[in-house]
């Protein structure tokens, strides 16, 4: 039997949390998936409690944050740029291959403009000799593959087997934020307000019936809803659900995708991105980003085709607000244990609290994606900051 | 909170120019379908969605001899700018093509080099559709014609078709309703050999009742023809523009026989509509490629294309028989016509399910087809697949079939869950 919970989001219960309340918050998560099978709940379970542990060690770091200046100062250290050889992944087998070719060749261009050697590669056979081959070996690797094998940690794994330093979040905080039930429950132990949700694999329905489960679905989550694959991105396979009688199809799209459904409440408010750009552990929080779209869904079609949809940097916010926003996303990009580059997403609901809907590890870099589009409202330029970002990785003279 | 921004926001308009676009450029849109696309280019993908014909027979060790000499000897001619008809020498070489399907009253002077047939397809529309006019045409349809007629905002009313092809009462009802809604009927465009996508070959009986009935009503015909020379058992049947010179404009290429990247294909027009062709074709595009032109020339006129095409119809034969055996062994329960020629079958798949929501699935199972819903402007078409076996081996036509199969299956599981009603009828 499911737990009764509130159709309104749960108030956000303040900035630091103390390890008891963090049990009750993973107690309050584990039970918006009350549906689950046992094995995952125990599962999911054990994996948060791994988080807290990290997340309560990060927490207490700070780290200055990073300025344009301190972007051009490293940017400028960047005095043999043509004797490095940095490498980009991209393409791979994903349902996002097309986005992360065009996101790959992107970022090849600005690097290239900025002076250095950039190649590119598509994941396929011949990647691992690429990689191992002394005259191929790159000095850096830049992984932009979307969705699965790339943001699910798989091709972090392997660079760190072949101890190749790579720019972005190692492969065991990128699994966390690629399922998107982990990542919520690690926000919402961070002290972040993330939108209700049960998490329910195809499996689930057939065994229990279809009907009783989304009974109790709707009597638990109301509507509307937002139904999701667990993993992927670009909006692949979601869609929003007002009517009761949309949920099957809806499922059916989604399950198309992937063998587990995130169902979400979908809440009303302003669609805000918030990019972060790390260097060496400072953090440059690129403005929040809104999102504007003519039909009030930031779909696939919007995100992939030039067209009606307006950004706002920063959003239309107040400043207690875009500073509240601000902070939820470092706050989730330092409780996932991310690195070097990520997106958070947010819906800023009527009471002007950010919901974290997720954290990408690979965000998009193509012309019309988001975290490009903040650093240049906010005047960076382009060469220059993935300079700055490369050099940083550099200089740390990583082994993973 | 909007009421009271910190500071002022920049407004980044994702396209600047969107309010800028005419209203034709509105169906010109990404999609989840065409991002999925990218990954069937992959090897470890087995694509049946592509029409690309095999190219690996063709003789290019000695074609790159005769191309050699062809630049050393006519470079500044096949460098420079040509006529906007097209090379003389190629408009007269293709006069042969088109008698092996009866039309022998052409001359050279009758006929229009296009870059491709869709380029064709774009003049003739370009020249005879106003915004609102309809174009009839096969329903399902190739789905190049749709973009152009999209494109210039014309009406596509479909016409029933069966395994004999288009059906003449089909035609004269349709015709006759678009007359009493008052509407503009500008012509009826046809794919009559192996239609793209249904695979159905217009019976011969038909052609002539067909272009009566056009004749009938003053509805010009376009033929679109890029298979008919490519029937498994080499039979060629009558072109429709063989019946009839005043009433037809023939379309035909030589991408599906020869080399689609040359992009060079032929008009045959009656005379006002052919002039216009010539000018429509200068406007668009100056002249086509001169360079393409004489690389097509150069091969006909040194090589037996006739055998090249000869041994392509037996190995497509070989192709489709595999299709058609491994769809009998895996997916019985699915329907098919099995074609006599061309590069593809047109499969229904069971009730219910819908070709273009299961195609994520089919890509994480590494194979591609095209879902029946492209051949339609409507909507219609979930309930087909396009496949092409054209270029894929029988042993991978065989492997994708197989997957194919396992991702039908999966998908009719999860309908039948959510959605048990629309899937009773099936086997």
């Amino acid at each position: 039997m499911a737990a009764k919970h509130s159709k309104t989001p749960r108030q956000q219960t303040g900035g630091k949390t103390s390890t008891a309340d963090k049990a009750k918050t993973v107690a309050s998560a584990a039970t918006t998936t009350a549906a689950n099978t046992a094995t995952t709940k125990a599962a999911a379970a054990g994996e948060v409690a791994k988080i807290a542990k990290r997340t309560s060690h990060r927490s207490i770091r700070k780290a200055t944050p990073v300025t344009m200046d301190d972007v051009r100062s490293l940017a400028s250290e960047a005095t043999k740029r043509a004797d490095k050889s940095l490498l980009v992944i991209c393409g791979g087998l994903s349902h996002e291959r097309d986005i992360s070719i065009s996101s790959g060749h992107r970022v090849q261009g600005f690097l290239e403009e900025a002076g250095w050697t950039v190649h590119v590669h598509d994941m396929d056979g011949s990647l691992l000799p690429y990689l191992t081959d002394e005259s191929t070996r790159p000095d850096l690797v830049w992984p932009l593959l979307h969705g699965a094998n790339g943001e699910d940690g798989s091709i972090r794994d392997v660079l760190e087997m072949a101890g190749l330093p790579y720019i972005g979040s190692r492969a065991k905080a990128s699994r966390t934020a690629w399922s998107k039930p982990i990542a919520k429950n690690v926000a919402r132990m961070a002290g972040l307000q993330t939108p209700h949700s049960v998490t329910l694999p195809e499996s689930m329905f057939r065994e229990l019936g279809v009907e009783p489960v989304i009974d109790m679905l709707l009597g638990s989550l109301g509507l509307p809803l937002f139904i999701k694959p667990t993993m992927g991105g670009s909006a692949m396979g979601c869609t929003m659900v007002t009517e009761q009688s949309q949920l099957p199809q809806a499922l059916i799209n989604c399950f198309a995708y992937g063998d587990v459904a995130l169902i979400e409440q979908a809440v009303t408010g302003t669609e805000v991105s918030v990019s972060i750009l790390e260097f060496d552990g400072h953090p440059l929080v690129l403005p929040p980003l809104e999102i504007w779209t003519p039909s009030g869904t930031y779909d696939f079609e919007a995100r992939s085709t030039p067209g009606p949809t307006e950004f706002y940097v920063p959003a239309r916010l107040d400043a207690k607000t875009t500073e509240t926003v601000s902070d939820a996303a470092l706050t989730a990009h330092r409780a996932l244990g991310l690195r070097d580059i990520s997106r958070t997403d947010f819906i800023v609901d009527a009471q002007g609290q950010p919901q974290f809907l997720e954290s990408n590890v690979a965000p998009g870099m193509t012309d019309t994606s988001l975290l490009p589009q903040s650093a240049l409202a906010a005047d960076y330029n382009l060469p220059e900051l993935y300079t700055a970002l490369v050099q940083s990785v550099l200089n740390q003279k990583r082994t993973d | 909170m909007a009421d009271d921004p910190n500071i002022a926001s920049k407004v980044i308009k994702n396209d600047p120019w969107y309010s800028s676009y005419a209203a034709r450029a509105e169906q010109m849109r990404a999609s989840e379908i065409r991002a999925l696309f990218a990954v069937a280019n992959r090897p470890e993908v087995v694509s049946l969605a592509g029409g690309m014909p095999y190219l690996g027979r063709m003789p290019f060790d000695k074609l790159a001899d005769q191309l050699g000499d062809m630049l050393r000897s006519k470079g500044q001619v096949a460098w420079q700018y040509g006529s906007a008809q097209g090379d003389p020498h190629l408009r007269e070489d293709v006069l042969p093509i088109m008698e092996l399907e009866g039309i022998k009253d052409v001359q050279p002077d009758d006929v229009v080099i296009v870059n491709g047939s869709q380029s064709g397809l774009d003049l003739i529309t370009r020249i005879m559709c106003d915004p609102g006019d309809v174009v009839l045409a096969e329903a399902p349809n190739y789905v190049g014609a749709l973009g152009v007629f999209q494109s210039f905002q014309v009406d596509v009313v479909n016409v029933a078709m069966d395994g004999d092809g288009l059906i003449p009462e089909a035609l004269e009802e349709t015709i006759l309703e678009q007359r009493r809604q008052g509407k503009a009927v500008k012509f009826l465009y046809t794919v009559p050999n192996f239609h793209n996508p249904a695979g159905a070959t217009m019976s011969v009986e038909r052609r002539p009742q067909v272009i009566e009935i056009a004749r009938k009503y003053h509805v010009l015909i376009v033929e679109d023809n890029p298979y008919g020379l490519l029937a498994f058992d080499g039979q060629t049947y009558p072109a429709l523009r063989s019946y009839d010179s005043e009433g037809i404009v023939y379309l035909s290429s030589f991408s599906k026989i020869i080399a689609p990247g040359m992009r060079v294909a032929w008009m045959v027009a009656p005379p006002g509509i052919r002039q216009k062709l010539v000018l429509a074709n200068e406007s668009a595009i100056l002249c086509p490629s001169n360079m393409s032109q004489m690389t097509i020339t150069t091969y006909l006129d040194n090589f037996d294309w006739k055998s090249q095409i000869n041994d392509y119809r037996g190995m497509y034969k070989e192709r489709c028989d595999a299709m058609d055996e491994a769809l009998k062994k895996y997916l019985p329960y699915c329907s098919w016509l099995k074609p006599k020629g061309g590069f593809y079958i047109w499969l229904q798949i069971p009730q219910g399910l819908n070709a273009k929501d299961m195609l994520p699935r089919a890509i994480t199972a590494k194979v591609a087809y095209v879902s029946g819903t492209a051949f339609y402007d409507n909507g219609e078409g979930a309930d087909h697949m396009r496949l092409s076996f054209c270029y894929p081996t029988p042993d991978r036509i065989h492997e994708g079939i197989r997957r194919l199969s396992t991702v039908i299956e999966n998908e009719l599981a999860t309908v039948r869950l959510f959605e048990p009603d629309s899937g009773k009828e099936r086997g």
